[in-house]
């Protein structure tokens, strides 16, 4: 038992630490009605994806998993600009942030 | 060792996650992203990656939180009340969270090339950099292009509508 901790952890590890970062960031997205904190579990998704390209170029040695994971982080930096200016926006129509606020869609 | 750090930055990193997901307050839950954030950062520095390490720290806790925080300043309705909100469904959503960590867990646990894999050398920033620019140039333009039409987009979404 103790060779197994000898080594360092393998890359299943941290594939699974980014997949189970990605579940909660998932639970997070399905179970709150604030926009916000809705946009605040889209991070933690987009960051166990970082997590997940980051250690594949560990364990490859290629340098393009940590560029990909580069792009991912202006990626998402740009998306959470556009989400809180659609917030803001939400926020003076509809006076409320939640997330069933707006019912103008509604059949 | 290399198992002792790892398993204390998950644990940083999970703990942090599930008070994301789960804080009644709203700017608690900003708080935890950043420690979620900056966990990752040490994650990344862990996993020779130290110039994402310094990206992550420099856009994430410092951009996007700050955009958050800003976000749930400028969403308040009341003043000097603390902002709750209530949650939606529970048990629907740890369902579907948990059935999405089973398939994936099986997909990797089965794979045989991620079980028994050691860490390569890799090589160090400067090697990135001269990636960045010699052969990944094109969508290194490319996502400054896409920064711009991003900063417009939510200047032109959120400027105040003249009455």
């Amino acid at each position: 038992m103790t060779e197994l901790f000898a080594q360092p952890p393998g890359l299943s590890a941290y594939l699974l630490l980014a997949a189970l970062l990605f579940s909660i960031g998932l639970y997070g997205v399905f179970s709150r009605k604030n926009t916000l904190a809705i946009l605040v579990s889209v991070e933690l998704m987009a960051n166990a994806v970082n997590i997940n390209l980051a250690a594949f170029a560990r364990y490859s040695g290629d340098l393009v998993g940590q560029s990909f994971a580069l792009f991912s982080i202006a990626l998402t930096v740009a998306e959470v600009v556009i989400g809180l200016a659609i917030v803001i926006v939400m926020y003076r129509s509809h006076k409320s942030i939640e997330a069933d606020a707006p019912t103008e869609l509604r059949g | 060792m290399a198992w002792l750090a790892f398993a204390t930055i998950a644990f940083v990193i999970l703990t942090a996650a599930l008070q994301v997901v789960q804080s009644k307050d709203l700017v608690h839950t900003v708080f935890w992203l950043a420690l979620t954030l900056m966990g990752t950062a040490v994650l990344f520095v862990h996993l020779d990656a130290e110039f994402l390490a310094a990206v992550q720290v420099l856009l994430y806790t410092g951009g996007v939180v700050t955009l958050m925080l800003f976000g749930v300043m400028l969403t308040r309705r009341i003043d000097g009340v603390r902002i709750l909100h209530e949650s939606g469904d529970k048990p629907r959503a740890l369902i579907c969270a948990i059935a999405l960590f089973g398939c994936i867990a099986h997909a990797i646990v089965s794979d045989p090339q991620t079980t028994n894999s050691a860490p390569v050398d890799m090589a160090d920033t400067e090697a990135l950099g001269l990636l960045f620019l010699q052969e990944m140039v094109l969508p290194f333009e490319l996502l400054s292009l896409l920064l711009l039409g991003a900063m417009v987009g939510a200047i032109v979404l959120a400027r105040k509508v003249d009455p």
